[in-house]
């Protein structure tokens, strides 16, 4: 699948998008996977209440099945208007 | 509807002219318009806005469309702009058209409370001191409980 980073989630992991193979059944698996990876994921993931997710473009929680998504985005907080 | 997201400045008059004469039923047109505000303590030198190339737009077009059916609007238009922008330059409008003031005004602040903390955008602040994103603010998130 597509995984996308935006803002200071883009700079600390240092790319905006990747493909992933992956088998994680949720949000959570996934981002642990991630998390093993190297320090810069490690560090980026390492407050989940500072982050939000969207799952196929939709806002989600991290609790959500992984099963036929094919993007999956992780950013802080929005700051529009 | 109209929702635009893009990088290039907007008329302001001529959108917001073009946006009133459609609607001969409606009474009354309220827009907003958001401009970058310099800092008073430590003066800004650009501010940049990110966005999420597709789930912008299809955010934009449900909060829109909520809008339009919760408040009896004839219409609502949307523009967000992107990238990097300087104090005094407009970052977004919003325009509704109802039958009466008070649906037209509540739906503005319905989208504007909506774009604050739902639409996938962020800001970075540029200064002397350097580049910071900007923090989300708790009052926003309180701000959508009244809906």
């Amino acid at each position: 699948m597509d995984v996308l980073y935006f803002a200071w989630v883009r700079e600390r992991i240092g790319l905006p998008r990747e493909k992933v193979q992956t088998d994680a059944a949720t949000v959570a698996d996934l981002v642990a996977e991630l998390r093993l990876r190297e320090d810069r994921y490690d560090i980026a993931f390492s407050d989940l209440s500072s982050l939000r997710v969207a799952v196929d473009q939709e806002l989600a929680d991290f609790d959500t099945p992984l099963a036929g998504v094919r993007e999956v985005a992780f950013f802080p907080p929005m700051t529009g208007g | 509807m109209q929702v635009s997201v893009q990088e290039d400045p907007f008329d302001l008059g001529a959108v917001s002219a073009a946006f009133a004469s459609g609607h001969k039923d409606m009474g009354a047109i309220v827009t907003f318009t958001g401009i970058v505000r310099d800092l008073p303590d430590d003066p800004l030198q650009a501010m940049e806005i990110e966005h999420y190339p597709g789930m912008t737009e299809a955010a934009l077009r449900q909060m829109a469309e909520t809008a339009i059916e919760r408040f009896s609007l004839g219409d609502a238009l949307v523009i967000h702009r992107y990238g990097r922008l300087t104090p005094g330059e407009m970052i977004m409008m919003v325009a509704t058209a109802a039958r009466h003031r008070k649906d037209a005004f509540e739906a503005a602040e319905f989208l504007m409370d909506y774009l604050k903390s739902r639409a996938p955008f962020w800001k970075r602040e540029i200064t002397d001191k350097g580049a910071e994103w900007v923090a989300s603010k708790d009052e926003d998130e309180d701000a959508l409980a009244r809906w």
